[in-house]
C-alpha cells in the first residue's frame, strides 16, 4: 500500500477501521464447522446406524434369551466369546458404513460447489483454497474415524446396558458381562486400528477422491473408479502382470495391521498392537507422501479450473 | 491510487480471446458500470479483477495483483455475482455466523439490522427463500462489510422490478460513499442509468466507450433531425444514425448542442441507445465480421434490454 492511498483514506469521510485480525486457525475452524453444515450426513447416517443396531438388537432379544438357555452348557470362556462377536461386529459395520459416508463426502467435496455456482460465494470470503482443501481433507481422514469412534462406543456402552437388562434372569451370569468383559481394551483397539488404519493408512485414498472432485466436471464416481479399473485390466491383458492391483490392494488390505482378523483385532490383547512397526512401514509414509501429492493437486486445480463446471 | 487499473489485459480461453487488451483506470469513489453483450468480456474481465483467473498484462487493484495476491485482496473486495449463487442448505444464521467468523471487516449487527428490515428469518435455508430474498440475504451479508471495492455481475437478474429497485437504492443510501468503489455489469442498463457516475462499454474484449455520466450529458446528442436538415446533419460526423417512424434519429458525440439545434430537437441519449449505436457500429465497421449484407447499424437492438 502506498503512502497517498493510506492519506486518501484517512481524509475520507469515513475511515476503513483498521481490521481485526483473523487468524488462519479461526478460518480453518468456520471452514469445518461449515462442511458439518453441509453435510449433516456425517453425523447422521452413523447415528442411523447405531439406532437401528439397538432397536435390532431389542427386536432379537427374546431369541437371544433362547438362545443363550440352549447354550448355558457352554462354558463362561465361550459365552463371552459369542458376546464379544456380537460387540466387534458392531465397530464393524459402524466402519463399513462411515468409509461409505466419507468415500461419497471425498467426492463430492469439491465439486458440488462448483456444480450450484456456490463456490462464486465461498470464493469471495478471505479464505484461501489451500484452506479449504485442507479442512475438506481433514473431515474424512480425522473427523470421520472420530465420529466413528464415539458412536460405537456409546452404541456398544447401551449395548451393554441392554444385553445386561435383557440377560437378567436367564440364568446367564450378568455380572460376568460386567466383571471379565472388558470394553475398556476393545475401545482402545478399536481407536488405534481407526487413527492407523481409517486416518493414516487410507489417507491418499481420501486423496485421491478430493483430488477427482477438485478436477471433474460431472461424474466424479467413475472418474475415480473406471480408470483404476481400466489399468488393471490392461496391466493384466498387455503385462500379465498384476503390480497395479497389488498396489491397490495393498492399500485397501489396511497394510501391516491389516494382517490382523477382524475378531482378532478386537479380541487380541494389546501386545498384539505393532505401534513402532506401523510406524517404520514405508507404505504408510508413501502414503503420506502421495495425499500430500493429491491434495496439492487439489488446492491447484481449485484455483485454476476456475469457478464452474460449465 | 486508482482503485482498479489495467494495461494491456488478456485473456484467452483455447482460440477464443476473452479479453483483447484492456486499458482501464478507474479511480476511488466511483460507481462504474460494465455493459457488453452476452460474451463480450464482462464477466472474465471481473474475473481477472477478482482474482479467480489468471491473465497476460498488467493488473492492480487496491495496488495488488489479484491473481498472486488474492489472498490479501479477498478482505477488501467483495462480490456478488449473480443472484442465487448462496448454497441451498445454508441457513441464514448460519450465513452471518460463517461471515462474521471468517471475514475480519465483517459488522454483525449491521448485517441483522439490515435482515430486520426483510421478512427473511433466520432459520430459513436459502433453498426455501424467494429468489428477490436469497438477493436481499446477500447484499445484507455484502453491505456488512466494510470493503473497499464491491463487484456486482448481472446482481438482479431474474428479480421482479421491486427487489430491483430496492436493491439499488439500498446500495446508493446504506453502503456506497467517497471510499468505495462499486464495479457493476448488467443488462438492464436503464436501471443503473442513473446511480453510474461512470460507463464503460465492452465489446469483443475491448472497451470501445468510456466516460464519465456527467460528460456523457454534456458531449453526447440525440437530434431528430428535421428532413431538410439530413445533409447538413450527417456532414457533422454523427456516431449513428436511424430512423423510427419515419423519423432520422442521428446520435452525435463531441459536437456543440447549439449547433445541433438547429437541425432538430436536441436530448440527452439514453445509455442504451448509446450502447445501441456504439456496438452496432462497431459490429457494422468490424473489418474481421463476415458480411452481412442486411446489417444495420441498429441490428443489436434486441440484445441490450
Amino acid at each position: 500500500m502506498t503512502t497517498p492511498s493510506t492519506a486518501t483514506t484517512a481524509a475520507a469521510p469515513r475511515a476503513h477501521a483498521i481490521p481485526r485480525h483473523i487468524s488462519a486457525a479461526r478460518c480453518f475452524y468456520w471452514s469445518l464447522l461449515r462442511e458439518f453444515w453441509e453435510h449433516r450426513a456425517l453425523y447422521i447416517v452413523p447415528s442411523v446406524v447405531a439406532a437401528l443396531v439397538l432397536a435390532g438388537f431389542l427386536l432379537g432379544a427374546v431369541r437371544l434369551r433362547e438362545m443363550v438357555r440352549a447354550g448355558l452348557n457352554l462354558d463362561a470362556a465361550h459365552q463371552l466369546a459369542n458376546v464379544q462377536m456380537a460387540f466387534s461386529s458392531v465397530a464393524l459395520a459402524m466402519m463399513g458404513v462411515t468409509f461409505i459416508v466419507a468415500f461419497f463426502y471425498s467426492l463430492s467435496a469439491l465439486q458440488s460447489d462448483r456444480r450450484d455456482r456456490s463456490i462464486l460465494f465461498w470464493k469471495s470470503m478471505p479464505v484461501s483454497d489451500v484452506i479449504t482443501v485442507l479442512s475438506k481433507a481433514t473431515i474424512p481422514i480425522v473427523f470421520i474415524p472420530l465420529i466413528t469412534f464415539v458412536v460405537t462406543v456409546i452404541t456398544q456402552w447401551i449395548l451393554l446396558l441392554l444385553m445386561s437388562a435383557v440377560l437378567v434372569g436367564t440364568g446367564f451370569n450378568v455380572a460376568l458381562l460386567w466383571t471379565q468383559f472388558f470394553l475398556g481394551p476393545m475401545w482402545l483397539m478399536l481407536l488405534y486400528h481407526l487413527l492407523t488404519v481409517h486416518a493414516l493408512w487410507y489417507a491418499p485414498i481420501f486423496g485421491y477422491l478430493l483430488l477427482v472432485s477438485a478436477w471433474s466436471r460431472r461424474g466424479a464416481f467413475l472418474w475415480a473408479t473406471v480408470p483404476p479399473t481400466v489399468i488393471v485390466i490392461v496391466e493384466r491383458i498387455a503385462f500379465n502382470t498384476h503390480y497395479f492391483s497389488n498396489f491397490l490392494a495393498y492399500r485397501f488390505h489396511a497394510g501391516p495391521e491389516g494382517g490382523i482378523s477382524p475378531n482378532l483385532l478386537f479380541m487380541a490383547p494389546m501386545s498384539n498392537l505393532t505401534p513402532l512397526q506401523f510406524l517404520w512401514s514405508t507404505g504408510l509414509w508413501d502414503g503420506l507422501a502421495l495425499t500430500a501429492v493429491f491434495l496439492t493437486g487439489a488446492v491447484l486445480l481449485r484455483r485454476y479450473r476456475g469457478v464452474t463446471t460449465s | 491510487m486508482n482503485c482498479i487499473e489495467a494495461r494491456g489485459l488478456r485473456k484467452s480461453y483455447g482460440a477464443t480471446v476473452a479479453l483483447d487488451g484492456v486499458d482501464l483506470s478507474i479511480p476511488e469513489g466511483r460507481i462504474v458500470g460494465l455493459i457488453g453483450l452476452n460474451g463480450a468480456g464482462k464477466t472474465t474481465a471481473l474475473h481477472a479483477i477478482l482474482g479467480l483467473t489468471p491473465y497476460q498484462g498488467g493488473l492492480r487493484v487496491l495496488g495488488l495483483d489479484p491473481w498472486t495476491q488474492r489472498d490479501l485482496l479477498t478482505r477488501d473486495v467483495c462480490f456478488i455475482a449473480d443472484v442465487a449463487v448462496l448454497p441451498r442448505w445454508l441457513c441464514v444464521s448460519q450465513a452471518v455466523d460463517y461471515v462474521a467468523g471468517v471475514h475480519p471487516r465483517f459488522d454483525r449487527g449491521k448485517a441483522e439490522r439490515f435482515l430486520a428490515r426483510t421478512v427473511i428469518k433466520p432459520h430459513s435455508r436459502v433453498g426455501e427463500l424467494s429468489k428477490g430474498m436469497v438477493a436481499q440475504l446477500h447484499l445484507a451479508l455484502v453491505m456488512a462489510i466494510d470493503a473497499r471495492l464491491l463487484v456486482l455481475d448481472e446482481p438482479t437478474l431474474g428479480l421482479d422490478i421491486l427487489y430491483r429497485k430496492q436493491f439499488y437504492e439500498s446500495l446508493l443510501t446504506d453502503y456506497f460513499d467517497a471510499t468505495r468503489t462499486i464495479l457493476v455489469t448488467t443488462h438492464q442498463v436503464e436501471e443503473v442509468q442513473n446511480i453510474l457516475t461512470d460507463v464503460l462499454f465492452i465489446d469483443r474484449g475491448r472497451i470501445v466507450f468510456n466516460r464519465a455520466m456527467d460528460d456523457l450529458e454534456s458531449s453526447c446528442s440525440e437530434v431528430e433531425v428535421a428532413p431538410q436538415h439530413l445533409a447538413a446533419a450527417r456532414s457533422l460526423h454523427p456516431v449513428h444514425e436511424r430512423e423510427i417512424l419515419g423519423r432520422r434519429i442521428f446520435l452525435f458525440d463531441g459536437v456543440n448542442r447549439r449547433e445541433l439545434a438547429a437541425l432538430g430537437d436536441v436530448h440527452t441519449p439514453s445509455l442504451a441507445d448509446l450502447f445501441i449505436a456504439t456496438i452496432g457500429n462497431q459490429a457494422y465497421a468490424a473489418p474481421s465480421l463476415p458480411s452481412q449484407p442486411d446489417a444495420q447499424p441498429n441490428s443489436a437492438q434486441g440484445v441490450a434490454q
